[in-house]
């Protein structure tokens, strides 16, 4: 059986020192060896930006696309080979800025696969300009003056959305983390998970410190009940968002695999390609 | 005795129009006749003339008619849009509810037959259609037993009494117009072979063609003129274990087609210029990732939303050219639906075997014109995988990477899918080397980009060109591409009676562009006229990059919307002489 060890490459990543990408990446291969995954029956595919590289850090399948569109080849991949598991991944500029759309609509199709979003409120990989998670005041080298859009909260638009599992984390809490992956390669359907990840070169407002005092972990709130959707909004809204668990998980509604009319329970990818006579001619004769 | 008639029938969207057309077609097709038609139409849901010509001949056709025998109208301003197109002998039958006026300056005959108070009588107005089908039928001295199979299959579900009814308002239709006709008898079609054919739009043969070519997921956003691949294999695909997904953008469709064609199925996506102007950086990645990927592209007049529900052929730089930086890609272009059959099949082949994006460009007349088709041939369809390694990997020491991007000879790598064990790699749109790794060396990027572009110098075609060349040295050579093929064939016959030695070249694989087969044909003619839907002259353009002799090109463009007829291409021609 693989350990965490195996899912690590040679490959040396080019985070900054201190970035919270690093915690991520080792969850991601703690939490494969966890549910006893092997490297080949993984696939990360990640999107553009300093997070997106994480696909090529992790000895598994990768697939680093194109921007803002992890999910759409992530749900891709997800569909020609159902055996395989798939973690799309990226930063919140690249799922909740160009990508935003791809989330929605990922998140309502509920195609078994785990989504991890690294939020660090900036971009980071262009050098420091806001995101659609930097807070209104931010200033950053394209908001000098601060900004003055709304920041995107993630987690509330993921339950309106209609998602299956949503849950949030801090890039310190390690086992948290892995844990969370854990569960949501696990869920079947689409598994969304946001975590915190400071860049610690840009943003030098929402900083390690800054979510060590701001954060609310779920577990420490008596009586919560992640079963509840009612409850999960109002607690999100009550603490603007900075809470860190599992935060709705819906185990009755099917996956997208499990509702598709006719979709074979062997992988696609293994399909017999040929059509026989026979079926060709049932085809041609509706022609006719 | 005639061996060929045109036939159109209009009104308001909405209306019925269609199915009068369609079941007309139907019976038709069954006597054995080879029909083609073709749906002039608006970009709305109800309202706005709409109509649909059909041609009905003994011997095979591909392009509407430069006149027309019977008008089918509904309303006046069906008579007003279309009666300049009718024959001297020809006839109009329109319903009598809307006191339809002859216009003044044609021979064409008009009868008034009430179709709206015969289908009331019979129960409901709903059924005016099937009585314009009982007057054309009384025109053409057809044997109505013909139409009840097709009104059972239509109806059957409604119920015995609809079918009957249904089947009474087109005998009543028929008996009316016989007795007005009298002994008049004008226009009786031959008969015809009786076989049974297919009858079908490009989009149907695309979507067939994907089947058979082993497509198993597709993922598409709906669009005018490209939808009905996507609705036909919604209804095929379950039953061999795939399905269509409808993304939420255009992007989300070429980008999940391509994660699909990395996860090892034959996944295609489909739209037209639209969709295809958003899918542009999805190509470049499909392209420097060596994934395949198939993508139909349906044209339709631009630019921007352009004309929607209209023909032309402008997307064709675009689909050579389209996406930034270079890579190697593949355009083909199917002339007939036969083609669109064969070449979507073959598409899948080639995106595998040069790990390319392949775009089948058709054009909306190909893609919705409605038309009899050849036996198509499942035997003729091969699936073919390229270097797509399905066996053992040897184990790869100190968790090496597999070399996905291995330079080779050809250009062309290894590929293995995710899920096997020792193939690990990575996959990235950043420059990269043998393994997938990220890399910005000088070295290694011009290894890696000749590499890829190398994939398709010496790609391989059936027919890239296809030829109707009966003269070694040509007055004219007529060159075009997609749809225009059947009006360009018939031109050429005028021609060839002009005496005007006159050649044929339709272009199948336009990019890369086949130079060599283009090279002598063009050398061996006088003139050379270019004929395409546009209003640049692309194809023309293309056909000087390549071959040059760019004082022999004449570029014949039409950019209305609406197809070439035979006339417009003989004229033009002949003036040339």
């Amino acid at each position: 059986m693989a350990t965490f060890k195996d899912f690590r490459n040679n490959v040396k990543p080019n985070w900054c020192p201190g970035c919270g990408d690093f915690s991520v990446q080792a969850a991601i291969q703690r939490a494969a060896a966890n549910v006893g995954l092997e490297p080949e029956n993984l696939a990360v595919i990640s999107g553009i930006g300093c997070s997106g590289r994480i696909s090529g850090y992790i000895n598994s399948y990768g697939f680093h696309g194109i921007h803002g569109r992890a999910l759409p080849i992530a749900q891709g991949v997800k569909m020609a080979n159902r055996e395989l598991t798939v973690i799309a991944s990226g930063g919140d500029g690249d799922g909740f800025a160009i990508g935003m759309g791809h989330t929605v609509h990922a998140i309502r199709r509920n195609i078994d696969i785990t989504y991890i979003v690294m939020d660090n409120q900036i971009y980071g990989l262009t050098k420091g300009q806001t995101s659609p998670r930097s807070a209104a005041g931010f200033k950053t080298k394209s908001t000098p003056e601060g900004s003055i859009e709304q920041a995107i909260s993630p987690m509330e638009l993921a339950l309106t959305a209609g998602a299956t599992f949503v849950a949030q984390s801090f890039s310190t809490d390690l086992k948290d983390l892995t844990a969370l992956i854990e569960a949501g390669i696990k869920h079947k359907g689409f598994s969304f998970i946001n975590v915190f990840s400071p860049c610690v070169t840009y943003n030098k407002v929402n900083t390690y410190d800054w979510f060590k005092e701001n954060l609310t972990k779920l577990s420490d709130i008596e009586g919560y009940d992640p079963s509840n959707r009612e409850m999960a909004m109002q607690t999100l809204m009550k603490h603007n968002g900075l809470v860190t668990g599992l935060i709705y998980q819906d185990k009755e509604r099917k996956s997208y695999q499990e509702l598709v009319p006719g979709y074979k329970e062997t992988p696609l990818a293994h399909a017999e390609l040929q059509l026989d006579e026979e079926q060709f001619d049932k085809l041609v004769a509706e022609f006719m | 005795m005639i061996n060929q008639l045109s036939w159109k029938v209009g009104g308001q969207q909405g209306e019925g129009i269609e199915s009068t057309g369609e079941i007309f077609s139907i019976a038709l097709n069954r006597l054995g006749y080879y029909l083609y038609g073709y749906r002039h139409f608006s970009s709305r849901i109800k309202g706005g003339h709409t109509n649909n010509k059909i041609r009905v001949s003994t011997t095979q056709v591909r392009s509407i008619s430069d006149d027309l025998d019977i008008l089918v109208a509904f309303d006046q301003e069906t008579i007003d849009v279309n009666y300049k197109e009718l024959n001297d002998d020809g006839i109009i039958i329109a319903d009598a509810k809307f006191i339809p006026k002859q216009p003044e300056d044609t021979k064409a005959v008009l009868y008034a037959v009430p179709f709206t108070d015969i289908a009331t009588e019979l129960g409901t107005s709903l059924m005016k259609n099937m009585v314009a089908i009982g007057a054309t039928s009384a025109i053409l001295d057809l044997d109505i037993t013909v139409f009840e199979e097709v009104v059972q299959e239509i109806f059957g579900r409604k119920g015995r009494q609809v079918v009957e009814k249904n089947m009474q308002a087109i005998r009543t239709g028929f008996d009316f117009m016989k007795k007005k006709l009298g002994n008049i008898q004008k226009l009786q079609l031959e008969k015809a072979d009786g076989k049974k054919r297919m009858f079908m739009i490009g989009n149907d043969a695309i979507a067939l063609g994907a089947l058979a070519g082993g497509c198993r997921f597709m993922a598409a956003y709906p669009i005018t003129p490209a939808s009905e691949i996507m609705e036909y294999l919604i209804k095929k695909l379950p039953a061999m274990g795939g399905t269509v997904i409808q993304t939420e953008d255009e992007i989300a469709a070429v980008t999940m087609a391509i994660g699909a064609n990395y996860g090892g199925v034959r996944a295609i996506t489909a739209s037209a210029g639209p969709g295809l102007s958003l899918k542009m950086e999805a190509i470049g990645l499909s392209g420097i990732t060596e994934t395949p990927l198939v993508i139909i592209d349906t044209q339709r007049g631009g630019p921007s939303t352009g004309l929607p529900t209209k023909q032309e052929q402008s997307d064709l730089m675009a689909m050579i050219y389209g996406t930034h930086g270079e890579i190697p890609k593949i355009v083909i272009a199917p002339s007939t639906v036969e083609e669109a059959f064969y070449d979507t099949a073959e598409a899948l082949n080639l995106a595998e075997e040069y790990q390319c994006p392949v775009i089948v460009l058709s054009d909306l007349q190909l893609s919705l014109g409605k038309q009899t088709v050849e036996p198509l041939e499942i035997d003729k369809v091969e699936i073919r995988r390229g270097k797509l390694i399905t066996e053992k990997l040897p184990e790869i020491e100190n968790k090496g990477y597999f070399k996905r991007y291995e330079v080779t000879e050809d250009g062309i790598s290894p590929r293995v899918i995710p899920g096997m064990k020792n193939g690990i790699h990575h996959v990235t749109g950043v420059e990269h080397d043998e393994t997938g790794k990220p890399s910005e060396a000088a070295e290694n990027r011009i290894v890696q980009m000749s590499k890829r572009l190398r994939k398709i110098e010496n790609i391989k075609f059936k027919t890239p060109v296809h030829k109707n060349v009966p003269h070694e040295e040509a007055d004219l050579l007529i060159v075009g591409f997609i749809s225009t093929r059947g009006a360009i064939e018939e031109a050429m016959a005028r021609l060839e009676k002009d005496g005007i030695k006159t050649n044929h070249a339709h272009i199948r694989l336009i990019h890369p562009f086949p130079t060599d087969e283009m090279m002598p044909l063009v050398k061996s003619a006088k003139k050379i006229v270019v004929v395409e839907n546009n209003a640049t002259g692309q194809l023309a353009n293309i056909l000087k990059m390549n071959v040059g002799h760019a004082e022999k090109i004449t570029k014949l463009l039409k950019f209305d919307g609406n197809p070439f007829l035979p006339h417009e291409i003989h004229t033009k021609c002949k003036e040339l002489f």
